[in-house]
């Protein structure tokens, strides 16, 4: 047991790398976030254009754009996205802004499609219903759809969350210090590989048990009308 | 009110559901639509707020025409009450929420005045004390009664009712069927797709007879179930009666 806190010590604290860990996970955090945030526009409007394509012909060639960026964007393994973005589209931008702008633009392809499957699960009825009332189609959906659909979607989005947030640990390939490059970081130079590796991997753990629970009480508050 | 002319109405497929259907639906009617199933009754009564749109035909609804493309549906929808069969009420919000949200997102009532509306109306069907409830905590009659008053909370012209008392156990069926009888009472025009024969033949001024997606037979209920004139007609009534 000493042992094993004298190889902390001199693994984080007397080589000085401890604060690459805390930069490594604040990077994981601010690229999850704002790639969860752009993922979540990209997928809304996708979803909406999608779902008011089907009986408006104008935005047939709208819709047909989003399925193809759909298409492609499923199809290309991540990092090879993250790769392009970094070193051909946008060369000169700052690491951490390609990644959440590619982390954002690929996750957004996948919410598309789970904000549209919810938008789909709600009974049609509840929108013919909204229109029998005057509403418009946008005042229905968002008074109406929405609020309904959110409790299909939200708990995909929890899961595409937490798979974000273990995808970025592949930002390392365009030298961002990511939670996982910085563990990797500091085993290169202690040869210290168990601790480093060992304390990325439950700093991961942490921060999905943590979301889960996050997610379940959401979850529950926004079933409160179920109730009887 | 509304005239129908030459209502048609192809679904993808090519089943032709409505082949020209012409009514005059004046102000103060009670129409009650009947028919065997199949026959186009639903599909005309949602043309009549193009919720289906028609294939060919117009709908002239207070002078203008909804199949007209200028024409802004919205606005004619706010007068056109609709209840369904399936009730369709907001699950997510109660019960006066479902009858403020649309007289006051379109601004046809403040906040207050919705809900003095809606309590008023909810008094009347005998469901004050619901108004708090979401819509999941009611019996289905009672569902059905919000759904009523829901669409009456917009004060329209008309109401649309199709088959309303369809999906309700049997013994709800009385209080949503009194609460459109009394409605009819008070004058208000209305459309009526059921099944109900004793409702049509005490309540209704005229019954349209659909079959086959043509205005088989109309006339007074008294004609229809006193004298049915056509075959099918005499056919359809010895099986629902």
């Amino acid at each position: 047991m000493n042992q094993w806190f004298s190889q902390l010590q001199s693994t984080f604290i007397d080589s000085g790398l401890a604060p690459l860990l805390l930069e490594g996970f604040r990077n994981t955090m601010i690229i999850t976030l704002g790639a969860l945030l752009i993922g979540l526009i990209i997928g809304s409007l996708i979803a909406v254009v999608k779902y008011f394509s089907e009986d408006t012909p104008a935005l047939k060639p709208l819709s047909t754009l989003c399925d193809i960026y759909v298409t492609v964007i499923r199809g290309i393994p991540v990092v090879v996205l993250l790769l392009i973005f970094f070193f051909v589209i946008l060369a000169s931008a700052s690491g951490i802004s390609v990644a959440i702008l590619t982390f954002g633009i690929n996750s957004g392809a996948y919410m598309a499609e789970l904000i549209r499957s919810g938008i789909g699960a709600v009974d049609p009825g509840q929108m013919e219903a909204g229109r029998s009332l005057g509403l418009s189609k946008l005042q229905s959906m968002r008074k109406i759809i929405m609020p309904q659909a959110i409790r299909y979607i939200l708990p995909a989005i929890g899961n595409e969350f937490i798979a974000l947030l273990k995808e970025t640990s592949v930002a390392g390939y365009v030298a961002i210090v990511d939670l996982t490059r910085a563990g990797n970081l500091i085993r290169n130079n202690t040869y210290d590989a168990v601790n480093p590796l060992l304390c990325v991997a439950l700093t991961y753990l942490i921060l999905v048990i943590l979301f889960t629970r996050l997610q379940k009480v959401l979850e529950r508050r926004l079933a409160k009308s179920d109730k009887r | 009110m509304i005239s129908v002319k030459n209502l048609q109405k192809h679904f993808e497929g090519n089943t032709h559901v409505l082949k020209g259907v012409n009514v005059e639906i004046n102000k103060g009617d009670v129409i009650c639509v009947i028919g065997p199933s199949g026959s186009g009754k639903s599909t005309f009564l949602r043309c009549l707020n193009m919720l289906e749109k028609p294939t060919g035909g117009q709908i002239i609804f207070e002078g203008d025409d909804l199949t007209s493309k200028k024409v802004d549906l919205n606005l004619h929808r706010q007068k056109m009450g609709m209840v369904f069969q399936q009730f369709n009420l907001f699950p997510h919000m109660t019960v006066l929420e479902n009858m403020t949200c649309a007289p006051v997102l379109l601004k046809k009532m403040t906040k207050e005045q919705a809900e003095a509306k809606a309590l008023e109306l909810l008094d009347r069907v005998g469901l004050k004390d619901r108004a708090s409830s979401y819509p999941n905590q009611l019996s289905g009659g009672q569902k059905q009664r919000v759904a009523i008053v829901r669409a009456l909370c917009m004060e329209p012209d008309v109401m649309l009712f199709d088959e309303p008392t369809s999906a309700l156990d049997p013994e709800m069926v009385g209080e949503v069927l009194d609460v459109m009888k009394e409605l009819a009472r008070e004058g208000m025009t209305m459309v009526v797709v059921t099944h109900e024969m004793g409702f049509a033949r005490e309540v209704s001024n005229r019954v349209l007879f659909l079959d086959g997606g043509v205005i088989a037979e109309e006339g007074s209920p008294e004609q229809i179930f006193g004298n049915p004139q056509t075959e099918r007609l005499q056919s359809f009534l010895a099986k629902v009666l």
